[in-house]
């Protein structure tokens, strides 16, 4: 027994865990664990939720979390925010619409769509990285001049006339998996991110820059760039949302998506991303976008009121934050225990060995 | 050993999620394959989709909608989102269309955007029935008009001659200058005004754009330029509150009358303290009663919404499906000093 115990605090000292139990301890870990149990209560107790199409319904309704959640955890790892993306998506929505009742076509308006998101990301970015304003007070502006301009462009109208050909893609799925068939557009993207933020120069000093500006200045990156560059991302990524939920709904309204900057942020949030910056992992992101679309759905399904839903998932992002302060707290607990027993047992680790 | 213990605890309890999902599993294939037998599916069971939750038209109308379907010894529940917006009724839509709900009642936020769920909805075997805001045509089975324009107009006309004694000089306050609607009522009343009542004279029409400071305005201004006004009628729930509002505080309080559309718990202490005699708006309560009785004449083959279909609903009476696949509520309902606690919206 005590052989055991002591062989046991050699191996595995507090401060320098092995990788399986880093990885095991992760936040991206325990939130794709949290999925799966989510998901295996959800198929083997809950009616109709082992359908096929509840797959669908889930990706589909959060295709434009999991979009704009790509960019969002590259601008928040840098330590920065932007809350202007649900104006974005009802921006190049309206503009879409506008286009499309001029008799423009749909590639043309898309296009325009997507420009749109480009300039309203480079706004942000230019107001942040080169006039050095907060991004917190930029995007609060932004949030409320692109959801004024897109109100403005629409009026209280809705356009409706797109052509069914582009509408039904949304609502496609690949064969019989349920799965939509957009969901490749975003497999690409998400490759595209990780490969940017967990592989490159690039994707280190976006981590440099949240840990530290100055250090990361110092260090030779090109801090101006990068958040330039980030900011034009959500800004071109919310246009491609905006694109596609306006043809999910065949509907463009100036307040299409309103709100739904709060609903990225708080799944980039759950996912594991410290929203001081320097910390967070884009596969937990994921995890943590389907976390919720799969928690609500569930919920839905068991009859659980919208209040009751908000009441869990306000909560599941409370403990999440939580919970990551804790286990500090706890394995710096620990740490200091350790340290205080190291004098008694060093001389029976040195007798077992 | 404190760091043995952890572990050990950690991998316990994933094995025991792992587990507990696994056990869940083996009883969820035969717990789902009686869900799918045929008793389930034939009993009825109808979903209310309002616009928003917590909204007291829609309460008042989803009240009325629970008690029919108990009625009829159905299933009755009320799903839908806290904000008035079309993406967040979609998941509820969807929701309903997976638990093959026999019927779908809702009132759509937009009349497009929830069309493609409604479909696959259809396409399931659940009715669709619209009530309050209706979607395009080919997304619902059935749409429950609350009013008629030429009901509308009547009511408000004859209520205010009946206040004023049939002659005098009145006025309109409408909302916006080119709301299709308000100048659609306006258009009927000033027809019904020249047939029936040729002793009453409409002598101003003016704009409040739904703003309340605004209405309010427009109403001190109509009765200064027009000393001998006798009545005044607002289509409009915001512009009756305002014009009430500013009555019940002026010398005219009682010597005007002034009737419109609005609604109960805006107009209550208006009725209680004399400005306003009667005003009208449609029953909440029975539209939603109608829908949820069309909603069940679809789901059990009763009717197919087609022109001319005929249902009962309950104590409502008797009611034929008109053109567009639309059923009309009635009159409108008057509310005064008599009735006007009987509702809360």
């Amino acid at each position: 027994m005590t052989a055991v115990d002591t062989r046991a605090e050699r191996t595995y000292p507090a401060y320098s865990r092995p990788l399986w139990r880093r990885l095991l301890l992760s936040r991206e870990a325990s939130v794709i664990a949290l999925l799966l149990i989510v998901w295996m209560y959800g198929y083997s107790n809950i009616p109709y939720f082992g359908d096929t199409l509840t797959l669908t319904y889930i990706l589909v309704d959060m295709t434009t979390v999991l979009l704009i959640a790509l960019p969002m955890t590259l601008v928040i790892v840098t330590g920065d925010i932007d809350l202007s993306v649900a104006s974005v998506v009802g921006l190049s929505s309206a503009v879409l619409g506008l286009l499309v009742q001029h008799g423009v076509g749909m590639p043309v308006a898309a296009l325009a769509a997507l420009a749109v998101g480009v300039v309203c990301g480079l706004v942000n970015g230019f107001l942040v990285a080169h006039v050095g304003l907060p991004s917190l007070a930029v995007t609060i502006g932004t949030l409320a001049l692109y959801r004024g301009i897109a109100v403005g462009l629409l009026g209280t109208t809705a356009v409706t006339d797109f052509p069914t050909s582009w509408t039904d893609q949304t609502a496609r799925v690949i064969g019989s998996t349920g799965i939509p068939t957009f969901m490749i557009v975003f497999v690409l993207l998400a490759a595209g991110f990780v490969a940017l933020l967990h592989f490159s120069p690039f994707g280190r000093g976006i981590y440099d820059i949240g840990l530290s500006t100055e250090a990361a200045e110092f260090s030779g990156v090109n801090v101006q760039r990068t958040k330039l560059i980030l900011f034009v991302l959500t800004g071109t990524v919310s246009a491609l949302a905006g694109i596609f939920y306006t043809l999910r709904f065949g509907s463009a309204r100036g307040d299409n998506a309103e709100g739904l900057e709060l609903q990225v942020i708080a799944a980039v949030l759950l996912g594991g991303v410290s929203i001081f910056g320097g910390r967070g992992k884009l596969p937990g992101v994921i995890a943590g976008v389907l976390l919720i679309g799969a928690l609500s759905s569930a919920l839905r399904l068991e009859g659980v009121t919208v209040n009751v839903i908000n009441i869990i998932i306000g909560l599941l992002l409370v403990l999440s934050v939580l919970s990551t302060t804790l286990l500090a707290w706890v394995s710096d607990i620990a740490a200091r225990r350790n340290r205080a027993k190291r004098p008694t047992q060093t001389p029976a680790s040195v007798g077992s060995q | 050993m404190r760091t043995l213990t952890r572990r050990s605890t950690l991998l316990g309890a994933v094995g025991l999620s792992v587990a507990l999902a696994m056990t869940g599993c083996g009883k969820a294939e035969t717990g789902s394959d009686s869900g799918d037998s045929g008793s389930d599916s034939k009993a009825l069971n109808v979903v209310f989709i309002p616009k928003n939750l917590g909204n007291p038209y829609f309460d008042a109308s989803d009240k009325g909608g629970k008690t029919a379907v108990e009625a009829l010894g159905g299933t009755f529940s009320e799903v839908g989102p806290q904000e008035a917006s079309p993406d967040a009724q979609v998941q509820y839509i969807n929701t309903a269309a997976q638990q093959h709900a026999s019927a779908i009642v809702i009132s759509a936020n937009d009349p497009k955007a929830v069309g493609s769920a409604l479909t696959q909805a259809k396409s399931g075997g659940t009715k669709v029935v619209t009530f309050d805001s209706d979607t395009e045509a080919q997304y619902r089975d059935l749409f429950i008009n609350q009013a008629s324009p030429e009901g509308i107009a009547k009511a408000q006309v004859d209520g205010l001659a009946e206040q004023i004694g049939d002659s005098g000089e009145i006025a309109i306050l409408s909302a916006a200058a080119n709301a299709t609607n308000q100048n659609a009522w306006i258009e009927l009343m000033k027809t019904e005004l020249k047939e029936n009542h040729p002793d009453i004279k409409l002598v101003d029409t003016v704009y409040g754009n739904d703003d309340d400071q605004t209405s309010f305005d427009k109403t001190a201004a109509l009765l200064q330029t027009h000393p001998d006004l006798k009545g005044i009628i607002s289509p409009t729930t915001v512009g009756i509150a305002a014009a009430a509002r500013y009555l019940s505080t002026s010398k005219s309080k009682g010597k005007v009358a002034l009737t419109g559309l609005g609604t109960p718990n805006q107009m209550r202490k208006y009725v209680e303290d004399g400005t306003v005699t009667e005003f009208y708006l449609w029953n909440p309560t029975d539209l939603g009663t109608l829908a949820a009785y069309a909603a069940a004449a679809l789901a059990n083959g009763e009717i197919t919404g087609k022109e001319g279909d005929q249902f009962t609903a309950g104590d409502l009476g008797s009611y034929t499906v008109g053109a567009d696949q639309t059923v009309l509520l009635g009159d409108p309902t008057g509310f005064n000093k008599d009735n006007i606690d009987d509702f809360d919206f």
